[in-house]
């Protein structure tokens, strides 16, 4: 049973990822992001981690890509409007991913398979749990990534603070 | 999975939709009936006595009228806008516990389900305003989105005070917990009148519902709609509203409990029933005063909106926080 969700999910995550890369439309990219957000938070679900799975949709799927696409809807991309890349632009890219590619299946082949943990049991990604191991094992690097976060939420309203001087009043409404 | 608890499961999915569907019908009813008793008028008085089949007629209405797609539209996505926004609605419902053993789904992350699924339940909405392609809808599509991202912080803040009062996200446990009289709005005044704003903004009810708002949108991100497309949009609303009453019922008013009443005493069949009708009396309430409160306040301006979330009630919902957490840590 849950080899076939697994499968099923599997397929259509693969199939939604590639859409995001292949799809005409940003909007539509985005949406097909989306999707692959859900059917990886199901997988996370048969993995019994269900507090990553609700966590990996209210952030990701339910508030940051809200905003790409808040963002997008505001560009109104089309077409028409879009600057062309010339042929050469398109090829040095190609390259370069297909480079990056290489970089990471080499570096994956020479990493050893970590066995799955035998603490597989049920209850092992409820947020107890999860607490636990965060506040005890994990302390120091659950603290430095918080506090990376505020640096950013600081450097985040810095930016977008208005300077009196040079801008004139800002847009407040829509 | 054995076969009498997919039975069982199956009957309460499609009695509780009924019950939604039923109630999110004649609160439009409701809504209209208030509206003229607040401003001196009879209301909706023709279908039936006082009004009562009003909610049939204007669902055959809407069914009857005719489908418009605009030519300029993506087409795809301009159809699932609305189903989308019904689905997230709709959905949201599942980890209410309606008594001791009437709950759809037992989640241990319970409350966080229903965050993920608000916080979601804006993509129909966005969806349908950009497909539409037209201004107005685009307006009200990003109105309601900016809406919902900063309404969604202090949302969470309150139900962190929750969480940290009762040790626990399941929404069942914080129910039982509240057993008797010893409801969590005695705890948490602040946070309930914090939650009540935010969710008034989430369902995108006035005084909040800018995304809507037609004397600056024509009718915002459904602008462009027609038929029973239109119809899944304003229904939808009906069944967020009834839907965040049930939580806010659940999280701060006591859930299914009423002082002097023990279930565990008492025929599980029979208690129940007593507890589905306590939680949804509650429930009612809660919508009348979602009603009440469209009908009494003007709306407010846009950057009014953006101030009170982002310099008002995020604030406060720390503070509130804050204070809950060294009242856990001195009498917890």
């Amino acid at each position: 049973m849950e080899l076939i969700f697994f499968f099923i999910m599997a397929v259509l995550s693969v199939l939604s990822a590639l859409t995001v890369v292949f799809a005409k439309s940003p909007v539509h990219s985005v949406l097909s992001l989306i999707v692959t957000f859900f059917l990886l938070s199901g997988q996370y679900v048969l993995l019994n981690a269900q507090f990553v799975a609700i966590v990996n949709l209210i952030v990701y799927a339910g508030a940051i890509m809200v905003l790409f696409l808040f963002v997008l809807m505001l560009l109104n991309l089309k077409d028409e409007t879009e600057p062309q890349k010339s042929n050469l632009v398109r090829l040095s890219v190609t390259i370069s991913a297909g480079m990056l590619l290489l970089t990471l299946i080499g570096s994956v082949r020479g990493a050893i398979a970590i066995p799955p943990s035998p603490a597989q049991s049920a209850t092992v990604g409820l947020v107890e749990n999860l607490g636990k191991i965060l506040f005890s094992d994990f302390v120091v690097p659950f603290e430095v990534a918080s506090i990376l976060f505020i640096a950013a939420m600081v450097g985040a309203v810095l930016i977008g603070k208005r300077n009196k001087e040079t801008d004139s009043e800002p847009l407040t409404t829509f | 999975m054995p076969l009498y608890l997919i039975i069982e499961k199956s009957v309460l999915v499609l009695f509780l939709f009924a019950v939604t569907m039923g109630v999110a019908a004649y609160s439009t009813w409701a809504e209209r009936k208030i509206a003229a008793f607040l401003q001196d008028r009879l209301g909706p008085n023709r279908a039936g006595v006082f009004g009562l089949l009003q909610p049939l007629a204007d669902g055959v209405k809407m069914f009857m009228k005719e489908e418009f797609i605009p030519s300029n539209a993506e087409k795809l996505l301009f159809i699932a806008g609305p189903g989308l926004f019904m689905f997230t609605a709709l959905m949201t419902g599942a980890v209410i516990p309606w008594g001791p053993n009437l709950q759809i789904a037992d989640l241990n992350i319970g409350i966080l389900y229903v965050l993920g699924f608000v916080s979601v339940g804006v993509y129909g909405i966005m969806i349908g305003g950009w497909a539409s392609n037209n201004k107005y809808s685009l307006f009200g599509a990003i109105r309601a989105s900016s809406q919902m991202i900063s309404y969604e912080l202090a949302m969470g803040l309150v139900v962190i005070a929750i969480i940290m009062l009762t040790g626990s996200l399941d929404l069942k446990a914080i129910a039982e917990q509240q057993k008797g009289f010893n409801w969590n709005i005695i705890y948490q005044p602040f946070g309930f009148l914090i939650y009540c704003i935010t969710a008034l903004a989430e369902c995108n009810r006035a005084p909040f519902d800018l995304p809507e708002c037609e004397t600056e949108l024509i009718g915002g991100f459904h602008t462009e709609y027609s038929s029973m497309k239109l119809g899944f949009y304003l229904f939808a609303e009906y069944i967020n509203m009834f839907i965040s009453a049930a939580v806010i019922a659940t999280l701060y008013l006591g859930g299914y409990n009423m002082p002097g009443l023990d279930y565990s005493a008492m025929n599980p069949i029979v208690g129940n029933a007593i507890a589905f009708v306590v939680l949804f009396t509650k429930t009612l309430l809660g919508v009348f005063v979602f009603i009440w409160v469209r009908w009494t306040l003007p709306r407010f301006r846009y950057d009014q909106l953006m101030h009170l979330g982002w310099k008002i009630l995020i604030p406060l919902a720390i503070l509130n926080m804050l204070l809950t957490g060294a009242g856990v840590l001195i009498f917890g």
